[in-house]
């Protein structure tokens, strides 16, 4: 009882509007960079507390996305007490298409009528109360991101909940269609369906895929009548009811609608005529990108790394005196400093990093450039037989693979979603970078740039690659199509970009105060073990498993154990490669010390090879787990961990030989 | 009334959607992102990669292989 869910178009202010009703008050059901999946909020209204549920921003409740399916479920089995749907008033014919379906659906409805100060701006203006009575739902002007009309909202909202009112839009569809919804009705009306009887009729008619399946599982010999019939009807139908919710809204638009004659040239406009030019357009693209990653780099290591680093040591040494003091055996010592602070800590010192990347990644997607992204790529990608979409994937992923993996539920087609999921893991993420920094400073301190700038595009380069490969062998099906809204420039919100920054960030913290922290652990001891044996030798157990596994790699250059044990903790979180490595080379976490030995384990080639094969193998346990969700076959996720690891292994060979063979051994 | 596919519009000219001829997917969504048969838009942008569209202000970019199968009259 007492839920609102939250639904309405990307870009219609949605996730602000969230934000502004919850405040602090919220939590990530999981990770959103593209609200992914639902996240959930309370609010206090009058003593009461309310739950308050966003789901995805989607233009539609079909069955054509992820999304969609996500959204609509919800609003139909869990049947929420209100729906809040908000509405973006500069475009608000498009945005009633979805306030349509939700009337549709039979909830109850309060319409936020968002950005109102924009639409008036655009000399938009809209008749609140003609506009409410047409829809017969309550409309609420509102402003999120200056969090105005909030309180109206909730007011209504929760009036509305208590309210026993018959919520039923008076959508006419012409005699044709209600003729055969009245037909599909009879038919239905014995069978138990999860799904409103009038609601299934109408999706029925859309031909809505899923809906026809649910209907195909009733086993019901007048339904499979009745579904063959449909399909030999022709297809009019489907454009037909679309049709007639937009004679629908435009009824209510006519009335309480007024645009503007002529439409002003905007600053967005202004900004789109350089960013998607022709020729301007790509080179602003790396410009931004490059950027993104030069600021990423200059703030997040260089600036308050080291910070980090200082604090862990220091919190380091206190322990070990404290320790000491307490007479703790010397094992327990070696557990907490080399264990648990040399491994975490080495984990954590990558933290601002990761929060400056994130941080500007939230930039560059509150403001609406992302969706530039895509337009411009789509050329490029077409050519590889993806669609610009993807390409958005793609750069969450450098990120990190699991937000980028689950933000391809924006696509709407099986081949594409299915290829930007495989090859989304070659994007390097921000665990990788790491690994790089430690042999850049053993090998290439004056080329760092230069170093990470190939590695990064080796990844999108193989990435592509692959992607070709795919759509050409395991994925032919049909192309995919691109539609794509350019939403107006916006100023981000620091509430957004943060909020956005630190659901990341604290994901990071959970694995590595839980992953990482695990998988250190298991190895600290295995490292330790047989009873006797010098910590972190070649005789310990985790030292005899590299050696067993050390030849795969002679042919790459670095048939060495500690290589192996690395790379063999690399799968279950990047992150615990350098810690690994760490121990298992200078035995204690400290940078230089492990600089020093990696210098003379490792030759200029070997380290190149070696950075290769962590750019490109197996994706991290939690990477596999979310393309195992996210594909629902177990199958594909060993697929994508074992062809991944076979290309790794192919590319640093082939470094390594090429470069042997041409005398750069 | 002259009909052409959107792909072959230039920037700047104002068209109404006649019909369009993609897949049924395709269409829905162009539907639901109201390029609808009778809705009017300007044409923003149409040189390489996809054409913008735009509907009262509004920017929709749609790719040039679907924009070719968007009829339209002037």
């Amino acid at each position: 009882m007492n839920t609102i869910a939250l639904v309405g178009n990307p870009n219609s202010g949605k996730t602000t509007l969230f934000n502004a009703l919850t405040g602090s008050n919220q939590r990530v059901g999981n990770w959103p960079g593209v609200t992914v999946e639902k996240k959930e909020g309370k609010i206090k209204f009058k003593g009461q507390i309310y739950t308050i549920i966003d789901l995805p921003g989607t233009y539609s409740l079909g069955s054509f996305s992820e999304d969609e399916i996500v959204a609509r479920d919800f609003i139909l089995k869990d049947k929420p007490d209100v729906v809040i749907n908000v509405v973006d008033a500069t475009n608000i014919e498009r945005n009633l298409y979805l306030t349509t379906q939700l009337l549709e659906m039979g909830v109850k409805v309060v319409v936020a009528l968002n950005m109102i100060d924009e639409a008036k701006a655009k000399k938009i203006e809209i008749d609140i109360n003609t506009l409410s009575q047409k829809l017969g739902a309550p409309v609420v002007p509102t402003i999120a991101s200056k969090k105005k009309g909030i309180e109206e909202l909730v007011s209504k909202a929760i009036e509305l909940m208590h309210k026993d009112v018959d919520f039923k839009a008076h959508i006419s569809y012409g005699e044709n269609i209600e003729r055969e919804i009245e037909n599909i009705k009879k038919v239905l009306k014995d069978v138990k369906l999860d799904y409103p009887t009038d609601w299934v009729a109408v999706k029925a008619l859309e031909k809505d895929q899923y809906i026809l399946k649910e209907l195909e599982k009733t086993h019901n010999s007048d339904i499979s009548s009745l579904l063959k019939n449909l399909e030999e009807k022709e297809e009019d139908y489907v454009l037909e009811v679309i049709d007639k919710r937009y004679e629908f809204i435009n009824r209510v638009t006519n009335e309480a609608v007024k645009l503007p004659k002529d439409n002003i040239e905007t600053i967005s406009d202004k900004i789109d005529k350089f960013v998607t030019h022709k020729f301007l357009g790509l080179p602003i693209f790396a410009l931004i990108m490059f950027v993104v990653f030069q600021l990423t780099f200059a703030i997040g290591q260089d600036f308050l790394g080291g910070y980090v680093g200082t604090a862990i040591e220091i919190l380091g040494s206190a322990i070990e005196t404290l320790l000491g003091s307490l007479n703790a055996p010397d094992w327990v010592i070696s557990f907490f400093i080399e264990g648990i602070i040399g491994g975490i800590g080495t984990v954590l010192e990558f933290v601002p990093l990761i929060v400056v990347l994130y941080m500007l990644m939230g930039i560059l997607e509150d403001s609406g450039y992302m969706a530039r992204a895509a337009y411009i790529m789509d050329n490029i990608m077409r050519a590889l037989g993806l669609q610009g979409k993807t390409f958005i994937s793609m750069i969450i992923g450098f990120g990190c693979n699991v937000p980028g993996v689950m933000s391809t539920r924006t696509l709407d087609n099986k081949k594409d979603r299915m290829i930007a999921i495989l090859i989304n893991p070659f994007m390097s993420c921000g665990a990788r970078i790491p690994i790089y920094l430690v042999f850049i400073s053993a090998f290439f301190p004056e080329h760092g740039g230069l170093v990470l700038f190939s590695l990064y595009f080796l990844g999108i380069f193989i990435a592509l690659l692959m992607a070709k490969i795919f759509s050409k062998t395991l994925f032919k099906g049909e192309s995919s199509y691109f539609i794509m809204e350019l939403p107006p420039y916006r100023f981000p919100t620091a509430e957004n970009v943060l909020r956005n920054m630190w659901d990341n960030v604290s994901e990071f913290l959970v694995r590595a105060g839980t992953t990482i922290f695990i998988v250190v652990a298991v190895l600290w001891i295995l490292a330790m073990l047989p009873v006797g044996v010098e910590p972190y030798s070649q005789n310990s157990i985790l030292g005899r498993i590299g050696t067993i596994i050390a030849p795969i790699f002679a042919p790459a250059g670095y048939g060495t154990w500690q290589a192996a044990v690395g790379l063999f903790s690399g799968i279950a979180a990047k992150e615990a490669v350098v810690a690994i490595l760490g121990m298992v080379y200078a035995g204690v976490e400290e940078g230089t010390a492990l600089v020093t030995a990696i210098q003379s384990a490792f030759t200029p080639l070997s380290a190149v090879s070696f950075m290769v094969m962590t750019l490109l193998y197996t994706p991290c346990a939690a990477t596999l787990g979310v393309i195992k969700k996210e594909t629902g076959s177990i199958r594909w996720t060993l697929f994508s961990a074992l062809y991944s690891f076979t290309i790794a292994w192919l590319v640093s060979v082939l470094v390594y030989q090429v470069g042997s063979a041409i005398g750069l051994g | 009334m002259l009909t052409t596919s959107l792909a072959k519009l230039h920037s700047g000219e104002i068209c109404k959607i006649q019909k369009i001829n993609a897949g049924m997917n395709a269409t829905k969504r162009l539907y639901e992102m109201g390029l609808n048969t009778g809705s009017r838009v300007k044409v923003v942008k149409n040189d390489i990669g996809p054409v913008i569209v735009s509907l009262y202000g509004n920017k929709i970019a749609v790719g040039r292989g679907l924009a070719e199968k968007i009829i339209v009259a002037d």
